[in-house]
């Protein structure tokens, strides 16, 4: 059972949490080429290891989140929010 | 009968007398027995019959590896079928009875089958579905087929009820810094050494006592251990099992809570499942007497040396008079001594010819010597026995018990959930755990330590690691060396019989004998998993937990590698098995899953609806008159609502608040229909797009001021589409300032629909000009008053195709609205409508809903290109026009009308091209209704082509799940008022 330390909630199981996907991708803007968009939503690597990726706390705080996670053990390395102006205020109040 | 107990011996409660029945017969037992003891207590040797043989079985153990006493608790709807007799505490009235045998277990006809054993070999089953040799042989598998149900009834173990279960069961959680599995002397040194450092310890014992296998010493007391444990605070769980560790230190444990009592409270569980969640896990479970095959070795008598200490010490039951025992290693002789010392004539075989050992003569020991075969049926007669070095029978021993130990297994099992393969050792003849990264610890003898005091001090160096890792403490420690036997383990599996058929067997419970293990391996079934599925060897109730390794070592001399290189099957979770009441605990029936209300769910109910379930919803399904079926009913609102007017709770609709500066920006993004130029007070239907070009959902979002809109979503898709708007918000456009939430529960909502519907309307309304044509035309919305100063939100809004309105109060005025609402809706003989006759009403009109907004289906398969705009950019509009979405011979959304229209269909009907009515045709029918207004069925649905391709064809509708067909026609989804008249009326 994975725990996942929400930077809102504190730790909370993985079962509050929704699985996003990759987060490391960029989309691309809206008006981008389907070429583009099809590397966007269709191209995904198999990691093994530790790969960054999104986590809706959705019976929680309802907060995007950055997990690092390693998909051999589910150790989590690091959680953050995923909107950049709120990892800033996290990072600031630790 | 003579009883076995014996006076001076046990800790059982003497003043506690306790009457069970076992196969129809009453018996009496004591206050702290178990099932086992009590019927050994009563000299009952045959308990059960063997799964495929139906040969008669005994005792063998005295826990969990159980695998011969498996008997059937309780009756009617309380029977607990393959309930281990041995780990089953004795109650008050306790009703058991064997397995697999009829008429029962002591003369059984299907006893017929030990002498067809060869019929029944391993892969027996795997051979018979290739076809009965020789007769079917590639011909099919008609004979087995017939046969399949005889052969499946006689083999098996007990059988369900089949009755709904009557207790409860019931799901718990716990945290804490330590837990530890087994309450031995290691587990307990673990926890009272952790709970002195300060950590919050939960000590997990399976059996009801704690002590672990002291209990089996004739003078062990727990009291004053359980007292340090208590006074240091430790949370102490017993008749609870770790069945099954997981990611991050979570243990999952399941807690018998009254399967020991005889009437228990039923406000109280039967079981609970715990999740624990710790920070470190210590496993002291001990570890497990192996048995050694031999000719006959399953013949009731047999039995570990180890539970026959238990039975003595802990009991009171002796279970033989003349007792041979038969080892390869020291950990008998302390029982031979307390066997004979309570008045057993005993003697040890040894296959050892080399070692000392003290004893007081009063037994004696043959060294040398090992079990060649076992004389009787029902019960032991005499023992065949053979020298060690030259197999063959040499003498004849007269005796009713045969007491086991080939060795014994650390119970690593736990460990192994975790994918941490245990590692052979070759001094102990056993598998050792393996380090693990993970904060787990083993500890005791399920590391291998066969003396008390190396598991006391490998229970304080678990404790002191666990503090280590934990970051606590930086404090160097040792474990023990394995072992601990003065003379070592002679590794002994199989004693080979040298006539031509035996039955010598390694898994008791699937009748795995070592012939099958060699036919296995004659057959190319040598690596491990194979060996086991192939032979079912250790996939019993008992999983191999006594004869694994024999097979193992079986196949590692068949195949001349040691037993490490032939390897060990994965354990996986559950370490013993766990109900599947306690599986699902409170989530059954009703509290499956949430149930979900709209706030006049009431109301409804008063005013006579019938209520279908929507997802988590209940949504009123029709508002039957007197005896109206709800064929009757719907079609009746349906036409009131063409006629006049209807009223519909239409609250479970997804409801967000979007807010801030950005939101227009924002709708324009995710919206593929523009929304930058919506005004205020006003309302658009938008459809919204995933990344990849297919639609995700529709509905209509109000722009109630500048930077204020209210979307409303379907019903199904709320949950996902608020999901969608966080993660654009917060991961894509993290420069928009938008906010959205979800206001769901906070409106309560209803259609208003039909011709009369302004009417009903300005009679509701506090000021009657803000809902005339000029001031709230088509997708107009203004915030207004109902009567009684009610603050509402009304849009002209159209679903049905009529005039019509949508009108939402906050959750607390539902019910005073609908009272107002209907009270003046009477007035023009208007009606409540349900989902039936909404359903009705929009697929008249072609409106898509979820049925037809599967996930597959595009903007331009919907009908709606127009919708998809071609002056700006928005999710999915790149992707929308990948070629796989533009191909021709997509399904389009259309119309059907049955040729003949008497005639009447189902949604999910196959339509195919006449004369070619295979496979998946060339389109479906996704949604269907009486349409009141044409006077005949219609149907919405998808075809390769659309309209124009099949408008003049006649086509097949193809519904073979119900035996159906009919000739169909094609025609435009938009079936009535294509124009939409009357929605701007």
């Amino acid at each position: 059972m994975i725990r996942i330390n929400c930077p809102y909630c504190g730790e909370r199981d993985h079962s509050e949490f929704s699985y996003g996907g990759d987060a490391t991708i960029n989309y691309p803007s809206l008006d981008a080429s389907e070429k583009e968009w099809t590397e966007a939503i269709f191209f995904r690597k198999n990691i093994k290891g530790f790969q960054f990726e999104t986590w809706h706390h959705s019976n929680g705080c309802r907060m995007w989140l950055v997990v690092e996670r390693s998909t051999v053990t589910h150790e989590i390395k690091s959680v953050k929010p995923c909107h950049p102006d709120l990892q800033k205020v996290v990072e600031n109040n630790k | 009968m003579k009883t076995r107990r014996l006076d001076n011996y046990g800790k059982i409660n003497r003043d506690k007398i306790l009457s069970f029945r076992w196969d129809k017969k009453n018996y009496k037992g004591f206050e702290g027995d178990t099932l086992a003891s009590a019927l050994l207590a009563n000299n009952i040797g045959i308990v059960g019959r063997s799964f495929k043989y139906h040969r008669p079985r005994g005792i063998f153990s005295s826990g969990v590896e159980e695998s011969g006493a498996l008997v059937t608790i309780g009756s009617k709807d309380r029977r607990d079928p393959n309930v281990r007799a041995t780990t089953q505490e004795l109650y008050n009235g306790l009703e058991a009875s064997g397995q697999n045998a009829f008429p029962n277990v002591n003369f059984d006809l299907a006893g017929i089958n030990n002498y067809l054993g060869r019929f029944f070999a391993a892969g027996f089953y795997y051979k018979t579905f290739m076809g009965i040799p020789p007769l079917e042989w590639g011909k099919g598998t008609a004979i087995w087929m017939f046969f399949e149900k005889f052969i499946r009834k006689a083999a098996g173990m007990g059988s369900a009820s089949g009755l709904p279960d009557p207790d409860t069961y019931e799901h718990a959680h716990d945290f804490c810094d330590l837990i530890v599995v087994g309450s031995g002397p290691a587990g307990v040194a673990a926890a009272l050494e952790a709970a002195e450092k300060k950590l919050d310890v939960i000590l997990v014992e399976q059996d009801s006592l704690i002590g672990g296998n002291q209990l089996a010493e004739n003078d062990f007391d727990n009291s004053q251990i359980k007292n340090q444990l208590e006074n240091l605070g430790i949370k102490i769980m017993t008749r609870t099992t770790a069945f099954g560790l997981y990611d991050n230190c979570v243990v999952g444990l399941l807690e018998r809570v009254t399967d020991h009592i005889s009437a228990p409270n039923v406000n109280i569980p039967r079981q609970r499942f715990w999740t624990i969640r710790a920070k470190h896990i210590i496993v002291g479970a001990g570890a497990i007497e192996r048995h050694i095959s031999f000719n006959n070795n399953d013949i009731p008598g047999v039995m570990t040396v180890n539970a026959s200490k238990h039975y003595l010490n802990r009991y009171g039951v002796l279970t033989g008079k003349r007792i041979v025992i038969a080892t390869n290693n020291d950990s008998v002789y302390e029982t031979a001594h307390q066997l004979s010392e309570a008045g057993a004539n005993v003697t040890v075989l040894d296959s050892r010819t080399n070692f000392e050992i003290e004893t007081n003569k009063s037994f004696e020991i043959r060294k040398g010597y090992v079990p060649y075969n076992i004389n009787g049926s029902k019960k032991i007669d005499s023992l065949d026995i053979s020298k060690s070095e030259i197999i063959n029978k040499f003498e004849t021993i007269n005796c009713d018990q045969v007491l086991l130990s080939g060795g014994w297994s650390p119970a690593v099992h736990l460990l192994s959930h975790r994918g941490v393969k245990p590692k052979w050792d070759y001094n102990n003849a056993c598998f050792l755990p393996s380090d693990t990264k993970e904060n787990i610890t083993m500890v005791g003898s399920s590391r291998g330590l066969w003396n008390k005091n190396d598991c006391i001090a490998s229970g304080i160096a678990g404790t002191t690691d666990a503090l280590n890792r934990l970051g606590i403490s930086k404090t160097n420690y040792f474990f023990p060396k394995p072992g601990g036997w003065k003379n070592p383990i002679q590794p002994l599996y199989e004693v080979k019989y040298k006539k031509s058929r035996s039955k010598s067997f390694v898994d008791y419970q699937h009748d795995v004998t070592t012939d099958d293990v060699r036919l296995a391996h004659r057959e190319g079934f040598i690596s491990v998993e194979h060996l086991k599925r192939y032979t079912t060897l250790g996939m019993a109730n008992d999983q191999g937990k006594m004869g694994n390794i024999i097979g193992l070592s079986l196949m590692a001399e068949l195949l001349n590698k040691e037993i490490p290189e032939v390897g060990t099957t994965v354990f996986r979770p559950p370490y013993t098995p766990v109900s599947i009441g306690a599986l699902s605990g409170r989530n059954v029936g009703k509290h499956f899953r949430p149930l979900r209300v709209t706030p006049m769910h009431q109301w409804n109910i008063d005013h006579g609806a019938k209520m279908i379930e929507v997802g988590l919803y209940q949504r009123p399904w029709y508002y039957p008159k007197e005896n109206e079926t709800l064929s009757d009913s719907y079609i009746r609102e349906a036409s009131t609502v063409r006629k006049t007017v209807g009223i519909c709770d239409v609250t479970s609709l997804g409801k967000i608040a979007i807010q801030g500066p950005d939101s227009t920006e924002f709708l324009n993004r995710i919206y593929s229909n523009g929304f930058s130029k919506l005004q205020v007070g006003k309302a658009r239907y938008g459809i919204m797009l995933r990344d990849d070009g297919i639609v995700m959902d529709d509905g209509t979002s109000w722009r109630l001021a500048e930077n204020e809109y209210f979307m409303t979503t379907s019903t199904g898709e709320a949950a996902k589409v608020m999901s969608w708007l966080e993660e654009l918000l917060q991961t894509r456009w993290t420069d928009l300032n938008v906010n959205v939430t979800s206001v769901s529960e906070q409106w309560a909502g209803v259609s208003v629909a039909g011709p009369k519907s302004r009417e009903v309307l300005n009679n509701c309304v506090d000021d009657s000009l803000v809902v005339t044509n000029n001031n709230l035309p088509f997708m107009g919305v203004t915030s207004t008053f109902l009567k009684g100063n009610i603050p509402c939100r009304i849009a002209r809004i159209s679903f049905s195709g009529e005039l019509a309105f949508e009108v939402y109060v906050k959750s607390d005025f539902a019910n005073t609205m609908m009272d107002l609402l209907w009270a003046n809706a009477k007035k023009y003989d208007g009606c409540l409508y349900g989902l039936e006759a909404l359903g009705a009403l929009r697929v008249e009109k072609g409106h898509v809903t979820a049925a037809e907004l599967d996930g597959r289906v595009t903007i331009d398969d919907a009908g709606l290109s127009k919708m998809a705009s071609t002056k700006k950019s928005y999710i999915g509009s790149a992707m929308r026009k990948r070629g796989v979405l533009k191909n021709n011979d997509r399904e389009i959304l259309v119309g059907f009308f049955p040729t003949n229209l008497k005639e009447t269909f189902n949604a999910g009907t196959i339509v195919c091209e006449k004369n070619n009515i295979k496979g998946q045709g060339i389109g479906r029918i996704t949604s269907v209704t009486y349409s009141p207004e044409l006077g005949h069925w219609i149907g919405l649905g998808f075809v390769k082509g659309g309209l124009d391709k099949w408008k003049d064809t006649n086509l097949i509708g193809a519904d073979p799940v119900r035996n159906k067909q009919m000739n169909l026609k094609v025609v435009s989804p938009h079936m009535i008022d294509p124009k939409g008249e009357r929605m701007y009326a």
